[in-house]
């Protein structure tokens, strides 16, 4: 097997759901070594969330754990067991990487702390993801995605160009949430890898997803702090801010410069509204774009999107077509950059995957080895990693520990 | 003892706009110094105006917004249109770690400094490419803005009410591949440093957000399924949705995610009635009825602020949150506490709120060490102290206009 850019990693993930195993799958599709631990029996909760193969709910095929798992190994581990916690920190000792994403009470209470974990590997890089962080009034607080959308910031102000305020806000669509968080965790970790590597010195890091949501609307929160701007999901007069719909679904345009802006029109045939004075200028087009808008929308109601994305690409415009998956699954451009892969497995058969979102030259991402099955990799990683024979392995297992 | 993580690394930072700033942002929290490559000839357009509130700014150095997703930067004026400015760029390149760029596939290769040339110029260089469709593919000439890469990505078409139309969220999709840079710098990075190599990245931002509809992707390529947006609405949980609360426009988040907890909730809500209907007495029963379960929560809901109704639920351990308006944040305790918002002193806006890095590293932690750079700020370090030219040398290029 050749290099991948993280191969050199090695990772342990105590995780479950969507954030946590997100942020390790990153990892692991850039060649880490990542080893999933799971609660013996149950395995990670997203075995039990859909969508399932052919809709028969299984634990080896859910979709959403075999997309949130590729590419690593997977072992059963009880920690609530005392002979379960000196397995892991065997395993602590051995990693450079330790993710995970249990309330801080429990690691309290396990003494899986990183006061306590470094003592046995000073090196280690610890990464606890939770959903309002180590420190503050909330850190003991339950939420959800749902939940953590709204607190962070964006929530209340979806969905955008709301006719009024009757309706309550939304959260942004799936699991993107969890997503970002996980990624974001995910660029701490490897800078804190970095770090490592050149002093052998790690470290502790505290990701909170609600800070992260919050700093995905930053320039939201800056405004009110600065310009005492106060936001919310109502309607502004902006150029054309949301899809406009075409005879078979939705495009979005945007036409931000007055380069962009005179395409546009001439590509409409210079129409007479458009030869309005206020619309000359970027700012007062912008601040009077819902005397545009009609007009486009109009317009755009005789052409099919990608008919329509692809002519105003070709004049260099800023459009596209509101895909489903559908849509991105046959999308030309995707099949050509390879962004789905199939990986087969051998519960869930051979099956199509999106894969990762960059193109390393030098170390291309590979898309070779599916989720692990729960357990599967027990007796490689006890045996083969931490020495224990196969009679203790049985003895692990009839005691609930593995 | 090093004090920032990325300490030693070196960015030349060719990126403009939202996606391309705040990625090498997150980077400079971290510690790169990161050198912002730009031009009154060609200036990022974030400098001038907002097209958020369509507001224009003063000059290039009185921008809020441009300022909040370029801290901790430095910054020349080099004018790439010229013969010099790109000789003088490789230079810069040349005592850098990393090149990152968010211009149309192309247009580096097109001024002589695509990423043939750079390894020339500096064998183990990193750089990144970050465009909305990639280098590659058909469709590799195509740009586009947060809002199209969003509707390409698939997201778009999952947000918003499930009667409504399709919602492109805020500026957050921007910063969501800004992410997904930084953190594909970061493993180039850590290879680098294991083996010595450089090499370069494609990443493509409708790419980068595809990859969080995963769970409809999978749907789809399993079941044929296409699925579409919802609202609040989740797969099996119910009550999972805001609710409106006591005040203008004030609504509460309420997930129940199991039986304990909804025995919880309906103690909390004082067992009215409705909580013993049939209906509602399992976890199927109440999704299924969720809308009628929703509006009945609303009549309870609306007697308390959102704060009180958080308050009393995660004291029983359900999971509830306030939908926070940018001014709430602010007053929020918690916020507080985390510190996340710092103040910065800039040397044409004076003091600014900014946010910081959203991690906190306990032993190089991430922070925000100054304001964005004014327009070619750091020409005299960059030029004079990084690559040794003589004062006479930087005046004669301003005055021809490539350090412009």
């Amino acid at each position: 097997m050749s290099e991948q850019a993280l191969s050199h990693l090695k990772v342990i993930e105590l995780c479950s759901f969507v954030c946590g195993p997100y942020c390790a799958k990153l990892l692991a599709d850039l060649g880490a070594e990542v080893i999933k631990i799971e609660p013996p029996g149950v395995g990670d909760g997203s075995r039990r969330r859909g969508p399932f193969l052919n809709d028969i709910p299984n634990p080896e095929r859910s979709g959403l754990f075999l997309y949130l798992n590729t590419n690593k190994s997977g072992i059963t581990l009880n920690i609530k067991t005392s002979t379960g916690r000196d397995i892991l920190r065997e395993l602590i000792k051995q990693t450079d990487i330790f993710v995970e994403d249990n309330p801080p009470k429990v690691m309290k209470e396990l003494g899986l702390t990183y006061q306590e974990l470094k003592k046995i590997n000073p090196r280690l890089v610890m990464t606890s993801i939770t959903p309002f962080g180590q420190t503050g009034p909330y850190r003991d607080y339950k939420a959800h995605e749902m939940n953590l959308y709204h607190a962070g910031g964006e929530g209340y102000l979806l969905p955008i160009q709301s006719p009024n305020l009757t309706r309550e806000p939304v959260k942004a669509g799936g699991i993107v949430g969890d997503c970002i968080c996980g990624l974001s965790a995910a660029i701490a970790t490897l800078a804190a890898a970095y770090n490592m590597k050149e002093t052998s010195v790690g470290q502790h890091i505290d990701v909170s997803k609600q800070d992260v949501l919050q700093t995905m609307v930053l320039l939201e929160v800056a405004m009110f702090a600065n310009m005492g701007i106060v936001r919310n999901r109502l309607q502004r007069p902006l150029l054309m801010p949301t899809p406009m719909r075409c005879q078979d679904g939705y495009i979005m345009i945007s036409a931000l410069t007055n380069r962009e802006w005179q395409d546009l029109t001439k590509f409409m045939g210079n129409p007479a509204w458009a030869a309005d004075e206020k619309f000359k200028v970027w700012i007062t087009r912008h601040t009077n774009g819902d005397e545009i808008n009609p007009h486009i929308r109009e317009w755009v109601k005789q052409f099919r999107k990608d008919e329509l994305f692809q002519q105003l690409q070709e004049k260099a415009l800023a459009a596209a077509p509101v895909n489903t998956s559908e849509d991105l699954v046959n999308s030309a451009q995707m099949e050509s950059r390879g962004f789905f892969a199939e990986v087969e497995h051998p519960k869930a058969g051979k099956l199509k995957y999106p894969t990762v979102p960059y193109k390393f030259s030098g170390t291309p991402s590979k898309m070779e080895r599916p989720a692990p099955q729960l357990g599967q990799h027990n007796e490689l990683v006890y045996c083969g990693r931490l020495g224990y024979d196969k009679e203790e392995m049985v003895k692990l297992k009839e005691s609930g520990i593995i | 003892m090093r004090r920032a993580a990325l300490e030693g690394v070196r960015i030349a930072d060719f990126c403009w706009l939202w996606a391309g700033a705040y990625a090498t942002g997150l980077l400079a929290f971290l510690g790169a110094e990161v050198i912002k490559i730009e031009s009154m000839a060609r200036a990022d357009p974030s400098r001038m105006m907002t097209l958020t509130i369509g507001q224009a700014f003063e000059g290039m150095d009185h921008s809020p917004v441009f300022n909040s997703i370029n801290l901790n930067k430095l910054s020349v004026k080099l004018n790439l249109k010229q013969h010099k400015g790109v000789e003088l760029a490789k230079k810069i390149i040349q005592i850098s770690d990393v090149v990152t760029q968010n211009m149309r596939p192309g247009a580096m290769d097109k001024m002589g400094l695509g990423y043939e040339t750079l390894r020339e110029v500096k064998p183990d260089i990193i750089m990144l490419s970050s465009s909305s469709f990639g280098a590659e593919g058909p469709l590799r000439r195509y740009g586009g803005y947060a809002p199209s890469f969003a509707a390409y990505s698939g997201l778009t078409h999952l947000t918003g009410y499930s009667d409504g139309p399709p919602n492109p969220m805020t500026g957050s999709t921007d910063l969501m591949s800004a992410a997904t840079s930084a953190f594909a710098v970061l493993a180039a990075l850590n290879h680098r440093q294991h083996t010595g190599q450089g090499q370069h990245i494609d990443l493509s931002s409708v790419e980068s957000l595809a990859v969080f509809t995963g769970d409809a992707l999978m749907d789809y390529t399993m079941n044929g399924r296409v699925r579409s947006r919802r609202g609040n609405q989740d797969d099996i949980m119910a009550p999972h949705n805001c609710y409106r609360c006591r005040g203008d426009d004030k609504w509460v988040s309420i997930a129940v995610s199991t039986e304990a907890e909804w025995q919880a909730f309906c103690q909390v809500m004082g067992n009215p009635d409705w909580t013993r209907d049939e209906k509602f007495s399992d976890a199927y029963g109440r999704w299924k009825y969720q809308e009628e379960l929703d509006r009945l929560v609303t009549e309870w809901t609306v007697n308390y602020t959102h704060y009180e109704v958080t308050g009393m639920l995660q004291k029983v351990g359900v999971a509830a949150m306030p939908s926070f308006s940018n001014q709430e944040i602010f007053s929020d305790p918690h916020f507080k506490e985390r510190k996340l918002a710092v103040e910065v002193e800039h040397p044409t806006m004076g003091k600014q709120v900014v946010l910081g890095s959203p991690w906190k590293l306990s032993e190089t932690p991430a922070k925000v060490t100054k304001a964005s750079p004014t327009m070619g700020e750091n020409d005299e370090y960059v030029f004079g102290e990084l690559l040794g030219m003589p004062s006479s040398e930087i005046k004669q290029l301003m005055d021809e206009q490539v350090i412009h």
